[in-house]
């Protein structure tokens, strides 16, 4: 675990490294600014005592009648009979429960935002097979109004990624869901990595296979991983090769082999689409003849059959509750793949890949908790809260940051109307970076620039 | 063809004499009639009929008794609509039933032609405590969507006792896509196709032929055209919904419902005067369509205060084969937002069982209805309940499916590893 001070000395010089954008420019502030750097700025708040809540803490834990005490956007302590500063806001939350804002691992909020039309579906460069030089930031549209519903759900961090068309689908983006941002810049989490989304199976097969190119099959798609690497790791060593002699010209600029120097380095997250247990061994093997790690598999319908495998290499699985079904790689889906892979001690996180699903992951941990317990699993509802809190930020590298309520992390917190694994539950109070960013029924629902002015739709829900 | 129809559906529903008979004691019955929620209740189910509801019922010699020990008793779910049975694996390329292709059918197309009682999603979903679901095809190259069909999940052959029940007729965005891509081509189209179901056959016999239809789309068309079926319309905005809303006061002798109507809330109290119900998707909440620009989570309360009738199903689009389950869900989250237990949860048995002219065999614990009965471990609108016993005409289902024996086979539970 690291500092918070090595954090963001690593956050700035990370990003610098694996964007090698070079130029820094001058802002009208007149600090320097390195191009695609975050500008978020956390809104102000004042000192905030939380207390009396039960809190289900991210980390694993659950406080019976605890007390949370957030200053200067950072959580402060979690404990009983915290003491107010003087000028504190004081809420009462007796009969509440608090839990660390939710982090979504896989959204595609503002690449395919609402209105779903031809000309907003911005997620997938589906143009060649890989397009690893692609950015999904650079197709977001802050003006999605899902991000608005998001927040609603208690979300305070997702990550934005590229969809599965291709191999290799291009950087994904870790953002705050910020109310009224003009820029997907003023949304990026500072200092957070970017991602690597990679797509295993049916789908890079259905779409290149069915214009007669490559990949066409299974083999086809793990040939085209394993030859891009093995040219990414010569582009690496050929930059490397000329920083260390300083002779010559360095390389020409490839940016799709910057990406995947990026995971080979360990700068860039990889987050791999892929649902069958023997397709993520096979990309298990390919990270060992590259040297790379897996940071997450997304949607993993079949991680139950390989915890053991994912425990030891250390590789998070991102997951539904339930979907299956609705095509051959989602068939032998489980209502206990969650709980299961949490038993296998590996780790496991629920994503939605939905902005229906985004709006209520609290449901669908509790579905995933309850059907471990019929199962005859032991888990307590705060086990259960680290597959929306630390181990989803793990998955982001932003696990000093944000995900659980450890002092001295970001004060990103909710605040329940009642047990959040119920459906009845709805998240009251959300604060980001220790302010209040959404209070449900105070007319703080946001409605995005697209939404103003429509028919019936101010002064409504 | 009502008679004909009525005696269809009371032969199809019957159940044998040979089945169990079964007492479930002191529940939480949710009766979903006059008696209301009954608490220390008692079911008594013989020959697959609830033959008692109520307070200290004795015990027929021979039944079995069953303890409920205060948990819920409900009638089980009915999937307002859904593609259960119609594919085994929907995507992939696998055979998909739901999916017509090409211009030779959509009215006729038949639902319940295409049921598989056999699909492994029908023990994944009945486990799940639905017990009944309207089917009907995603699409079709048309307007309309075909005829679709209502079926018992029991996995039984007889599974589908009430086919061709309604028509699926798309007149919003989808409808217009298909027509011309414009509603000023759909409205004529969809007029001109009424016209050539009701002068079938004279019109093909004459050589005339259809002025949209062909003669089989015509000939499946006609009952509903001449009001001796419910159409199921696909409607978002309040525009279009008012538009169906003036067509139905102009054309009293036809039926009508809604999917989707994710704009209702904005015609609610018209909608209740010309009693066309909605069955509406709790969830919708964003502007993902044009049509759904005004989505917003209360519209099931909204209606429900407004004297609409309702029943919850997913969104048009939202409709698949394997998460029918989800109707729970869907129901609970209504509740969050607003509408009352009883409403929501009569939303999913009582409601759609209503709409589909089915209301008074099912979707009740009452004499006389038919025994779908379900016993849960705990409120079945929590995502954290489940059944803990589910009966299909009186008989009691299986707790198990390929998902339960896949889990069985890779369960941690008192493996050392």
């Amino acid at each position: 675990m690291r500092g918070h001070g090595i954090w963001a000395l690593a956050a700035s010089v990370g990003l610098a490294a694996c964007a090698t954008t070079g130029a820094e420019t001058e802002t009208s502030a007149g600090a320097t600014r390195t191009p695609y750097e975050s500008t978020y700025a956390p809104r102000s708040s004042t000192p905030t005592l939380i207390r009396g809540a039960t809190v289900l803490d991210g980390a694993g834990a659950e406080l019976a009648n605890a007390d949370v005490l957030m200053r200067d956007g950072r959580i402060v302590a979690v404990g009983a009979n915290l003491q107010a500063d003087s000028g504190a806001t004081v809420i009462d939350a007796a009969g509440r429960f608090v839990t660390p804002g939710i982090i979504d691992v896989h959204s595609h909020l503002g690449v395919y935002p609402s209105p779903g039309i031809n000309a907003t579906s911005d997620g997938n460069e589906a143009t060649q097979p890989n397009t690893a030089e692609v950015w999904a930031e650079h197709s977001v549209w802050p003006q999605d109004p899902g991000f608005g519903r998001a927040v609603a759900g208690g979300i305070t961090t997702l990550h934005i990624l590229p969809g599965s068309a291709n191999l290799f689908g291009g950087r994904g983006v870790t953002l705050r869901p910020v109310l009224g941002a003009r820029t997907v810049q003023e949304m990026k989490f500072p200092g957070a990595p970017q991602s690597l989304k990679m797509a295993c199976g049916e789908n890079p097969a259905r779409v290149y296979g069915g214009r007669n190119s490559s990949p066409s099959t299974g083999m086809g798609n793990v040939a085209g991983y394993r030859q891009a690497f093995a040219e990414a790791a010569e582009y690496n060593r050929r930059v490397q090769a000329h920083e260390e002699s300083g002779e010559g010209d360095p390389p020409d600029r490839n940016l799709e082999l910057e990406t995947l120097a990026g995971v080979l380095n360990g700068d860039i997250l990889l987050q791999w689409h892929c649902y069958r247990a023997d397709e993520m061994a096979n990309a298990i093997e390919i990270s060992h003849e590259f040297g790379f790690h897996i940071a997450a598999f997304h949607h993993a319908v079949e991680s139950y059959k390989i915890a053991d495998l994912l425990a030891r290499e250390d590789i998070c699985s991102a997951m539904w509750a339930d979907w299956w079904g609705f095509k051959i790689e989602a068939y032998d889906g489980i209502r206990e793949n969650i709980p299961f892979v949490h038993a296998g001690g590996a780790c496991a996180i629920v994503h939605s890949d939905s902005e229906v699903g985004i709006q209520r992951l609290n449901q669908e941990a509790a579905k995933a908790l309850a059907d471990g317990r019929r199962a005859g699993l032991t888990i307590t509802r705060g086990e259960a809260w680290t597959w929306l809190g630390r181990n989803p930020a793990r998955a982001l590298g932003i696990e000093d940051e944000t995900g659980t309520l450890a002092p001295g992390l970001r004060a990103d917190v909710v605040i329940w109307s009642a047990d959040p694994l119920s459906t009845y539950a709805v998240a009251e109070r959300v604060f980001m970076d220790g302010a209040l960013v959404y209070e449900r029924g105070r007319g703080q629902e946001h409605f995005s620039d697209f939404e103003l002015g429509q028919t019936y739709r101010e002064g409504g829900q | 063809m009502k008679l004909l129809r009525a005696l269809f559906l009371l032969a199809a529903v019957a159940t044998p004499a040979f089945a169990e008979t079964i007492l479930i004691r002191d529940g939480r019955v949710v009766t979903n009639g006059a008696a209301g929620v009954v608490e220390n209740g008692d079911v008594l189910i013989v020959d697959g009929r609830v033959a008692a509801v109520g307070a200290e019922i004795a015990a027929p010699r021979g039944a079995r008794v069953i303890e409920a020990q205060g948990r819920y008793v409900t009638p089980g779910a009915f999937a307002a609509m859904s593609e259960i049975g119609l594919s085994e694996i929907s995507g992939s390329g696998a055979p998909n039933d739901a999916d017509i292709e090409g211009e030779l059918i959509s009215a006729a197309a038949d639902a319940g032609a295409a049921f598989n009682p056999g699909v492994t999603a029908v023990a994944v979903t009945r486990m799940e405590g639905v017990t009944r679901a309207a089917i009907a095809p995603s699409g079709t190259t048309t307007m309309f969507g075909g005829r679709g069909a209502l079926v018992a999940l029991d996995g039984g052959a007889d599974s589908v006792f009430r086919d061709r029940a309604f028509m699926v007729l798309e007149l919003g965005e989808t409808g217009a896509e298909r027509t011309g891509t414009s509603r000023a081509s759909m409205w004529p189209a969809f007029e001109a196709a009424l016209r050539d179901a009701r002068e079938y056959p004279s019109r093909y016999r004459s050589g005339q032929g259809g002025a949209v239809l062909n003669e089989i789309d015509a000939q499946a068309l006609q009952p509903f055209a001449q009001g001796h079926g419910l159409f199921l319309v696909h409607v978002e905005s309040a525009a279009d919904i008012r538009r169906l809303v003036r067509f139905a006061q102009r054309n009293p002798n036809l039926q009508f419902a809604i999917h989707g109507g994710a704009e209702a809330w904005q015609v609610a109290d018209e909608l209740a005067r010309a009693r066309i119900p909605v069955v509406l998707d709790p969830l919708a909440n964003l502007p993902d369509r044009f049509e759904r620009l005004s989505a917003r989570l209360d519209n099931a309360a909204l209606l429900q205060r407004a004297g609409v009738r309702i029943a919850i199903a997913p969104a048009p689009g939202a409709v698949d084969a394997h998460q029918a389950r989800l109707a729970l869900q869907l129901a609970g989250n209504a509740v969050a937002n607003g509408l009352p237990w009883d409403a929501a949860f009569a939303a999913i048995t009582r409601g759609p069982a209503e709409v589909f002219g089915a209301g008074d065999r099912l979707g009740r614990l009452e004499r006389g209805y038919v025994a779908d009965v379900v016993l849960w471990d705990g409120d079945p609108l929590e995502v954290a309940s489940a059944p803990a016993a589910v009966f299909i005409n009186g008989r009691e289902q299986p707790l198990t499916s390929r998902q339960t024996r896949l889990r069985d086979r890779y369960s941690p539970v008192g493996r050392s590893r």
